[in-house]
């Protein structure tokens, strides 16, 4: 009992001593081992590239690899140099750049408003729902890529008939997301902003549209991914300018290389479209708790 | 808090009735049959009174209520609220619903100002109005936070406020503590009863707690097991103001109260229960 009770005051003078050195060391390791942790992965990232690219450059280089069929990472720059220096075959390669990101960016703004206004609508009105639910379903159904082919019969070899098929893409998830976020919205809400007076009108806007935008803004990566494949898709069936006809182009003339160096900007702008969509996403949806795949992300990241 | 609330904004109004006549509501249930949740319910509830109304679970409160804010229509018999029959949703009815309605996306402040907003107040006004109200309920320091920010309690009292800032002649409350811990409701029990003595509108508070329905009500009703009717009404003559619920319940009047509602509320409860748990014979005794 003695013993107890003097190991009990000896550890609460030494916890209160040191409580405050604790803590700031506690905190100072955590933050180290966050810090390490950070660094190794990036170290890691880092090593799997050099080993996957060089790799391939060793392959090719000990013709293990055909290089005129797989390409090779330094024959990949050149091209892109070459391109950069001398332009392709339709022009300067930012012109190439500029006009895909161009009919990307206007298809996912048509697209999404599109889908907004037409599933938010659906939603609302069950009427409009159960006349037009079966036609959307039917148009859904069909492989939409092949929708590229029409539009280009109909609107020609320039812009419109890409940002046409790109809004297409982008229509049908962003649609679908307003639409099931409408539906989904908590009855209870609308329950009381009715009692609170609101009127239809101020019932969309304030409650059942803010409700459904959590399920839009989910679709958006998506969407915009969509619209980048819209654009490239329709330059390939069918174009003057983009980098869709660029791939084209080199694959009719076996360029491998040139079909790789097309292919990495197109993946640049892909992921750099994700990051402007994640920043987006992160300002829209503000007052949200953070959920705990979030937090796990902070961690890491 | 208790001091707060003395400067409430309150002006004076008219205060409403509500009168249900032989109110029956029927559900098509998911196989298409028809269910029965209330009948024959027959509720006088003069103006500024605080009525409550106990009753075991699925014997349609909720229901008594969408029903008196015009959310729903009675498949037969009248609703009439402040000698009108209801159709749409009644002027000066507010509501606030078990769980707290708030919009997740919109600030403290946002959420209590949407009524004056809906009204059709001007931005200003509505956020000077949005203000006053919390101060009122003690949090005026919480303005911009959002509701996953605040605790349940602060949650409720930001649901009140949102429902009082319109002034409403009835207010239903639909088991508004009823997921707040012992503590939180004894407080806000004490925080609704200071704000009612205030404004006095009309209320039908729901609960399944008789102990706080008697602490705060004048009037105690209890429900049968559904399909759901008025099995007996009782007369709270507790003198107001009240004061804390939690030590008025010690009083000799209070426990002579909660007998005898007890003893009418238990066998339907007990009914309830059999019916759900589908034990025959498990119940009853010692319900
Ligand atoms: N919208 C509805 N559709 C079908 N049945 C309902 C609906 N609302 C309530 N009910 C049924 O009516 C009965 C009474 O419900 P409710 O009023 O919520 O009970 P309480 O609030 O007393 O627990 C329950 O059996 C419930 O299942
Ligand atoms: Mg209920």
């Amino acid at each position: 009992m003695t013993d107890d009770a003097k190991l009990t005051a000896q550890s609460a003078a030494s916890a209160s001593g040191h409580a405050a050195a604790d803590a700031g060391s506690i905190a100072a390791e955590a933050m180290r081992r966050r810090r390490r942790r950070r660094v190794l992965t990036y170290a890691g990232r880092l090593i799997t590239l050099a080993l996957i690219v060089g790799g391939w450059q060793v392959l090719t280089d000990v013709k293990i690899v055909d290089a005129f069929f797989f390409g090779s990472p330094v024959g990949i720059v050149n091209r892109l140099i070459d391109w950069a220096e001398h332009g392709t075959a339709y022009g300067s390669l930012w012109e190439q750049i500029w006009i895909t990101i161009e009919e990307a960016l206007l298809g996912f703004v048509a697209g999404v408003v599109s889908g907004v206004v037409f599933g938010v609508a659906l939603g609302e009105f069950r009427y409009l729902a159960d006349v037009l639910g079966p036609y959307i379903k039917v148009v859904n159904a069909l492989p939409r890529i092949v929708l590229g082919s029409i539009f280009i019969i109909w609107l020609g070899l320039g812009m419109s008939s890409k940002v046409v098929l790109a809004a297409v893409l982008v229509f049908f998830v962003v649609f679908f997301n307003a639409f099931q976020g409408v539906r989904d919205v908590d009855r209870n809400l609308v329950a009381n902003a009715r009692i609170l007076g609101a009127s239809r009108l101020q019932i969309t806007r304030h409650v059942v549209f803010p409700s459904a935008l959590t399920w839009i803004i989910a679709s958006l990566h998506v969407s915009l991914g969509f619209s980048i494949i819209g654009a490239i898709v329709g330059e390939f069936l069918g174009a003057q300018k983009g980098l869709g006809l660029v791939i084209a182009t080199a694959q009719n003339t076996f360029d491998a290389n040139g079909v790789f160096a097309a292919m990495l900007v197109i993946g640049i702008l892909a992921l750099s479209a994700e990051a402007l969509m994640a920043q987006l996403e992160r300002r829209l949806l503000s007052w949200r708790p953070p959920s705990s795949a979030e937090i796990a992300d902070a961690a890491v990241a | 808090m208790g001091v707060a609330l003395a400067v409430g904004p309150v002006t004076g109004r008219t205060p409403g009735s509500i009168e249900l006549l032989g109110v029956t509501k029927r559900f098509l249930t998911p196989s298409g049959a028809s269910m029965t949740a209330l009948r024959d319910v027959d509720m006088v509830i003069a103006p500024g009174q605080f009525c409550a109304v106990v009753g075991p679970t699925g014997c349609g409160k909720s229901t008594t209520l969408t029903l008196v804010s015009g959310l729903d229509r009675p498949s037969a018999g009248t609703v009439r609220v402040g000698g009108q029959p209801v159709e749409g949703i009644p002027k000066g009815v507010g509501f606030v619903f078990q769980n707290d309605a708030l919009l997740p996306w919109k600030t403290v402040l946002g959420n209590v100002l949407l009524g004056p907003m809906f009204r059709g107040l001007p931005r200003k006004e509505a956020e000077a109005r949005g203000r006053e109200w919390l101060q009122v309920v003690g949090l005026a320091d919480f303005a911009s936070h959002h509701p996953h920010q605040l605790s349940g309690g602060m949650r409720k009292r930001v649901s009140l406020a949102a429902a009082l800032i319109n002034e409403p002649s009835i207010l239903l409350m639909d088991e508004p503590f009823g997921a707040l811990d012992v503590q939180t409701k004894a407080i806000m029990s004490n925080e609704l009863l200071a704000l009612w003595e205030q404004t006095r509108p009309s209320v039908i508070f729901v609960t399944h707690d008789l102990e706080e329905a008697i602490g705060l009500a004048d009037r105690v009703v209890v429900m049968t097991a559904g399909p759901g009717t008025v099995k007996a009404v009782y007369d709270i003559d507790l003198p107001r103001p009240r004061g804390a619920v939690q030590e008025i319940r010690f009083e000799h009047r209070f426990l002579e109260l909660h007998q005898q509602i007890w003893e009418s509320l238990r066998s339907e409860v007990g009914r309830a229960y059999a019916r759900t748990a589908a034990i025959p014979g498990a119940v009853g005794g010692q319900a």
